[in-house]
């Protein structure tokens, strides 16, 4: 069955809501509309609005709300309708979905996700295009995910769902209409684990979320040049899987982490940190980079300048190899 | 006994003062004096555990026992209370262990009491952020069709940030059962109400919300208890949310650390002395002979009891093992903290060596 991505996800909120009852899927326009991408399409027709609901346009509050619900003990899964629009939310989200737990000691867990659409590439005006991940990766008490295929979207959104503590579940959105062969439902995929999505030798690309099919490219084009690149999806940024990362480096020596986020303190300055100080013996040449610039996302005209291609992450794994 | 307070009328002005017969007995009325006196004791206790040092600091409910004991009183054992730092006398008096509740003023790292056990949130300082918390409960108790009721405490500096707005506003459209009890204090640490609002009263809000605004005396117990009771009532029945502006009056410092001369004057701090709302109860109760000296001394010796306690437990209390700071992040402990946890771990065995 050929599924894209927000189908995917749709159908993960609809049997995750069909499992169990203490699930509720609020946001904005996430009702009668079913969102603006339609990911929650059906699930007000199917639940009622008591298991799906519109709220007030109060990023804050529906986070805010959130938390109450769930402890509570229900399960909520709340949409932010744009990256660019779950700042108003990022006080509750550091100072009370990342401490919860902690401040009470271990008793209170909040078992709820914050989906987000993020990232560029949809030809966007400004502020829908950005790619906040390190801002949640970077809090202690996440547990940030983020799916690069269909099958991976719905299998890591019913884990999620089902996990104990917060998840913050950035829906990378220029790969919404991604296709892919996959019977659903397929098993929850484990949190904290990262994939081997190609096996190579040359050169590790470490990717996550939208960069998980140009890195595919990539590695694809890399082999008329007798290249066999190794593509690791991170899938879960935090925590991070360090260990399929340093064990596929220690194999090829090389890294070219590639992310759409401004390169500065972004995702991989932290997997550069983490490889040179757990395989620096292996590695060949140092760990590269190819991200977005430093720079606010540049909107739909010159979008294309800004995010990662995979003729550059050829010409990184080029350079990689001139050490 | 009587309860006073204005209603806010639909078009947003204020109803003329009406007056409630309260059905409290006189148990209940002494209990209540009883609770407002016994957190006064343990406030003085905590301001002079803080000059002690067995505190890092203290942010003093005297003379705002009325409105934080009026209002929790109200509430039903399988309620929740959010509370704020403010609000140590009013979550003492929903009977949390008064040691556990000043973990947050000890510079404990966790809130010192069992939330889901005690059904109070732990004490929030970043303002109004746990006011949607509040509605979010209410909304889920609405939702499993349980007659669960919230109330959030709020301070009037905390009434102007946008999660008070939020809060209030999602409360009104989901019709959530929560209450919101704004503790005008007059101030928010130096700076007055009147460049807090440029409205006469915070209650006012409630109409552009479409729920009911209360105004009421915050240094009259029952008056308190009244709005409250009432409140909840509602909000149980279904009716939907209130907002309760109870005026009151932060008679020390805002915190221990605060040096209040350099903003208001004692005249000001000794005109509401005047009507401290303990004295005030207290005259009310003698009047109708409800209360006797040997009541009162029950109480003081039941008040020198808990200090005591408080003194035994606060003083020499120790820091807690810092490994433990490791242990509660994640529901699962991630290899990255387990790394870190053994490497503390490693440091302080080594030192521990070296003593
Ligand atoms: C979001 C936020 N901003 C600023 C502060 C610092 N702060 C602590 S208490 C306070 C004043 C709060 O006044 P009010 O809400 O009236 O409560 P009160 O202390 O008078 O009880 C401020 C500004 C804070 N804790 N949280
Ligand atoms: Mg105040």
């Amino acid at each position: 069955m050929t599924v894209t991505m927000a189908a995917a996800l749709n159908t993960a909120l609809r049997d995750a809501m069909r499992d169990d009852d203490t699930v509720v899927v609020y946001g904005e326009d996430v009702g009668r509309l079913g969102g603006v991408f339609r990911i929650t399409d059906g699930l007000q027709q199917e639940w009622g609005t008591e298991r799906c609901f519109d709220t007030p346009v109060a990023e804050s509050g529906i986070v805010g709300t959130a938390i109450g619900m769930a402890l509570y003990g229900l399960r909520p899964v709340v949409e932010m309708q744009f990256d660019g629009f779950a700042y108003p939310a990022l006080d509750q989200v550091i100072s009370h979905v990342a401490k919860y737990r902690n401040r009470t000691r271990g008793t209170v867990g909040l078992p709820m996700v914050i989906r987000i659409p993020y990232g560029g590439g949809i030809g966007a005006v400004e502020h829908h295009s950005e790619s906040p991940e390190t801002y949640y990766a970077h809090t202690a008490g996440l547990t940030v995910v983020s799916p690069g295929t269909p099958g991976d979207a719905y299998a890591l959104l019913r884990s999620a769902i089902a996990f104990p503590d917060p998840v913050v579940f950035l829906e990378p959105k220029r790969r919404y209409w991604l296709k892919e062969d996959v019977e659903l439902p397929v098993d929850g995929e484990p949190i904290g684990r990262a994939l081997v999505r190609r096996t190579g030798t040359t050169a590790t690309l470490i990717a996550y979320g939208p960069m998980v099919s140009t890195a595919m490219e990539a590695a694809d084009t890399a082999t008329q040049d007798g290249w066999e690149l190794e593509v690791i999806d991170v899938r879960t940024l935090s925590p991070l899987d360090s260990d399929t990362l340093a064990t596929s480096v220690t194999k090829t020596g090389r890294a070219i982490v590639v992310h759409e986020g401004p390169r500065f303190a972004g995702y991989g300055a932290e997997i550069a940190a983490t490889l040179t100080e757990r395989v620096f013996g292996h590695l060949a040449a140092p760990v590269l980079r190819v991200t977005g610039f430093d720079v606010p996302y540049p909107p739909a005209k010159i979008e294309r300048h800004y995010l990662p291609t995979a003729d550059r992450i050829l010409d990184a794994v080029a350079h990689a190899l001139e050490y | 006994m009587t309860a006073v307070w204005r209603d806010v009328a639909p078009d947003g002005g204020l109803r003329e003062p009406c007056s409630y017969e309260l059905e409290l007995d006189p148990a209940q009325l002494r209990d209540l004096y009883r609770l407002m006196a016994l957190g006064r004791r343990v406030d003085r206790q905590a301001i002079n555990l803080t000059r002690q040092g067995a505190l890092g600091v203290y942010a003093s409910s005297l003379g705002q026992e009325a409105a934080q004991v009026g209002a929790t009183v109200a509430l039903e054992q399988d309620d929740w209370l959010f509370p704020t730092y403010r609000d140590t006398v009013g979550v003492f008096a929903r009977g949390v262990d008064i040691v556990e509740i000043l973990a947050l003023f000890q510079g404990s790292w966790h809130c010192g009491f069992d939330p889901l056990r005690c059904r109070v949130a732990p004490l929030t300082t970043p303002l109004a952020t746990h006011a949607p918390h509040a509605t979010g409960l209410a909304m889920a108790a609405r939702l499993r069709h349980d007659p669960i009721v919230a109330l959030t405490f709020l301070g009037d500096g905390a009434a102007s940030e946008g999660d008070s707005h939020e809060a209030m506003n999602m409360a009104a459209v989901f019709q959530a059962p929560v209450v919101f009890v704004v503790q005008n204090n007059h101030y928010a640490i130096s700076v007055p109400i009147d460049l807090q609002m440029h409205a006469s009263s915070i209650a006012l809000r409630a109409a552009g919300y479409g729920m009911p605004g209360v105004l009421v005396d915050g240094n009259d117990v029952l008056s308190v208890y009244g709005a409250t009771r009432a409140a909840i009532d509602r909000a149980r029945a279904g009716g939907g949310p209130t907002l309760i502006e109870a005026v009151t009056y932060r008679i020390e410092p805002h915190t221990t650390a605060d040096d209040d001369t350099r903003y208001r004057s004692a005249v000001e701090i000794d005109a509401w002395r005047a009507r401290d709302p303990l004295e005030r109860f207290l005259a009310l109760l003698r009047e109708s002979d409800m209360v006797d000296d040997a009541f009162l001394a029950t109480v003081d010796a039941e008040g020198e009891t808990i200090a005591a306690r408080m003194r035994d437990a606060l003083f020499g209390a120790p820091d807690g093992d810092p490994r433990e700071m490791f242990d509660h992040v994640y529901a699962a402990k991630t290899s990255q903290l387990q790394a870190q946890q053994t490497a503390l771990d490693r440091e302080l065995s080594a030192t521990e060596e070296t003593e």
